[in-house]
């Protein structure tokens, strides 16, 4: 499992970055809620997106997915423009993956189907070969036993696990985090954070939306404060959280800090 | 019990909502409860008796009894009517399979997002307005006579089968709005969820979304069924020979109703059971929202 070993983001500089973004605009008619969002992750990055609620985190990840069509800049994953005209969004989405607050399971579908969907009608596996690579999975996040049940039967925490499995399922390049842990009771978000921290060691490069602060300190390696649409600041969690330059980065964090979420 | 109380289920579903869950546990034969029942039992028992009584000393009633419950041309028209209906039965069994079709492309040309598509939008909403707009009947008319009229060579001459094309088409409107409620049921997420892995848009339709609207939407779709089934007696006008017909020809030759009634207690007793097993599930998706809305 550990044979991708995080290397950081300056090991990888022959090579294009996972994610290149520059100059994304996005407005939603009046409300322009990306303006100008510039932003690099290299290879097996973690980058952890923070900022009050409406910054545009949820729309900038949205937007890489291709979920929402953007009013301008580029998109690059790998080197390849997924938002040049004329690209297949869903070859480019196979690439990217995606988990949400919601998880956004499907409930009419056992674990083992929600996770086998996609890599046997996208992706072309035979149904064999897709149940076992899902059970491995499974097995990996401690999920083996919840194949067969259906996602209403499974706690938040189990839910969202399974949602982050079923995205890993398309061995995706690049895996994207809304919020994942904002929709959970609090006693079941360790065991959501807990994935993602293997992930990280594992070396998955993954852009995480979050509004828990001490994880993002635990586990990225770099944080980026949205404000207005645009990332104001960025840098080292260490300093980011200790030694913010800007001054709403600091009226952020002291608002979080006096919520006790840091 | 619950069936007769005006409000059971909705008074059960307040308790749960009030106490987290857990509704006080009862007894199982509890006294109020029994004693309901009887007050149900007795008030019907009541209510009908009183309603007989007036109909049997109203001053035309033995006219009424000789034209609709006639015993003898009861006998006579039961070997000619029940045997007709399987023509009705048939002519159902097929345009269901036909309209569950039709309705649901229609459905899906409807839902589909871009510009580029208007033009089908806008002809599967002609259609169905259309449809809907213009009384079943006249649609049966104008095929059954209309089309064999124009005399074109190789057009079927079969009243049947343009009375199984008129009740498709003039069903297939209102079931594919049934069908089109169930998809915008389906929260806009899941498409996302199901986008964001790559699969297509037909894939995200076929495997995501469909399955789960068409889950909500079956108890409409059977009401529509029960409809379609007593509606199948409109053909009658293009001279299909089903049970409707049927008994018109025995009440002109014995100048008496009964028929008629023969007819109605067989849609009775092929309706009742649907209507039955519809509710049930219509009871049974609604304690499962309940139990999953926790």
């Amino acid at each position: 499992m550990n044979e991708l070993v995080a290397s950081g983001p300056e090991s990888s500089t022959a090579a294009p970055p996972a994610l290149e973004i520059a100059g994304l605009w996005k407005s939603f008619g009046d409300l322009h809620v990306l303006r100008g969002v510039d932003l690099t992750v290299a290879e097996h990055e973690v980058v952890c997106l923070i900022g009050s609620s409406g910054c545009g985190k949820s729309t900038l990840l949205r937007c890489v997915n291709l979920l929402e069509p953007i009013d301008a800049g580029r998109i690059l994953v790998k080197g390849k423009e997924i938002t040049a005209s004329g690209v297949d969004v869903n070859r480019m989405r196979r690439r990217i993956g995606i988990v949400f607050q919601s998880f956004n399971l499907f409930p009419h579908m056992s674990v083992l189907h929600n996770v086998t969907l996609a890599p046997r009608k996208a992706a072309g596996k035979p149904k064999a070969r897709a149940e076992a690579d899902a059970t491995e999975l499974l097995e990996r996040f401690g999920l083996a036993d919840k194949r067969n049940e259906y996602p209403d039967r499974l706690s938040g925490g189990q839910q969202q696990r399974v949602a982050i499995v079923r995205a890993l399922a398309m061995a995706p390049d690049l895996l994207l985090l809304d919020e994942i842990t904002s929709a959970l009771d609090p006693e079941l978000v360790a065991e959501v954070l807990n994935v993602i921290r293997e992930l990280a060691r594992g070396g998955m490069t993954m852009v995480i939306a979050t509004h828990e602060m001490g994880f993002a300190r635990d586990v990225a390696n770099r944080v980026c404060f949205l404000d207005e649409g645009v990332i104001l600041e960025q840098g080292a969690p260490a300093d980011m959280f200790s030694r913010p330059r800007e001054a709403r980065t600091q009226q952020f964090l002291e608002r979080i800090i006096a919520a006790g979420r840091l | 019990m619950r069936g007769w109380g005006f409000g059971g289920p909705l008074d059960s579903g307040d308790l749960i909502l009030r106490s987290g869950g857990r509704p006080p546990v009862r007894p199982r034969f509890d006294q109020s409860a029994l004693r309901s029942t009887l007050v149900a039992l007795l008030s019907t028992v009541v209510f009908f008796a009183f309603v007989g009584f007036v109909v049997v000393n109203a001053p035309g009633w033995s006219a009424v009894q000789e034209s609709f419950f006639n015993g003898k041309v009861w006998q006579e028209s039961v070997p000619d009517v029940v045997p007709a209906f399987l023509t009705n039965v048939q002519l159902f069994c097929i345009a269901e399979v036909l309209i569950l079709i039709l309705a649901l492309a229609i459905a899906v040309l409807r839902s589909l997002p871009g510009a580029v598509l208007f033009p089908v939008r806008l002809m599967t909403t002609i259609y169905v307005d259309f449809f809907r707009a213009v009384p079943g009947v006249l649609i049966i008319y104008i095929l059954g006579f209309g089309i064999p009229g124009l005399g074109i060579a190789g057009v079927p001459t079969d009243p049947f089968f343009y009375a199984v094309v008129a009740l498709t088409l003039v069903y297939s409107a209102y079931v594919s709005e049934v069908y089109r409620a169930g998809i915008q049921s389906v929260h806009p997420s899941q498409e996302a969820a199901a986008r964001s892995l790559g699969l297509s848009q037909f894939q995200a339709l076929r495997y995501v979304v469909l399955p789960q609207a068409i889950r909500r939407v079956i108890p409409p779709l059977l009401n529509d069924f029960i409809g379609l089934q007593k509606d199948t007696v409109l053909v009658s006008y293009i001279g299909v020979v089903e049970v409707f017909r049927q008994a018109q020809i025995d009440e002109a030759a014995s100048f008496n109703f009964t028929p008629y009634v023969v007819v109605a207690l067989v849609f009775l007793v092929m309706t009742i059971p649907l209507a039955r097993f519809t509710d049930w599930l219509v009871a049974r998706d609604r304690r499962r929202f309940l139990a999953n809305a926790r």
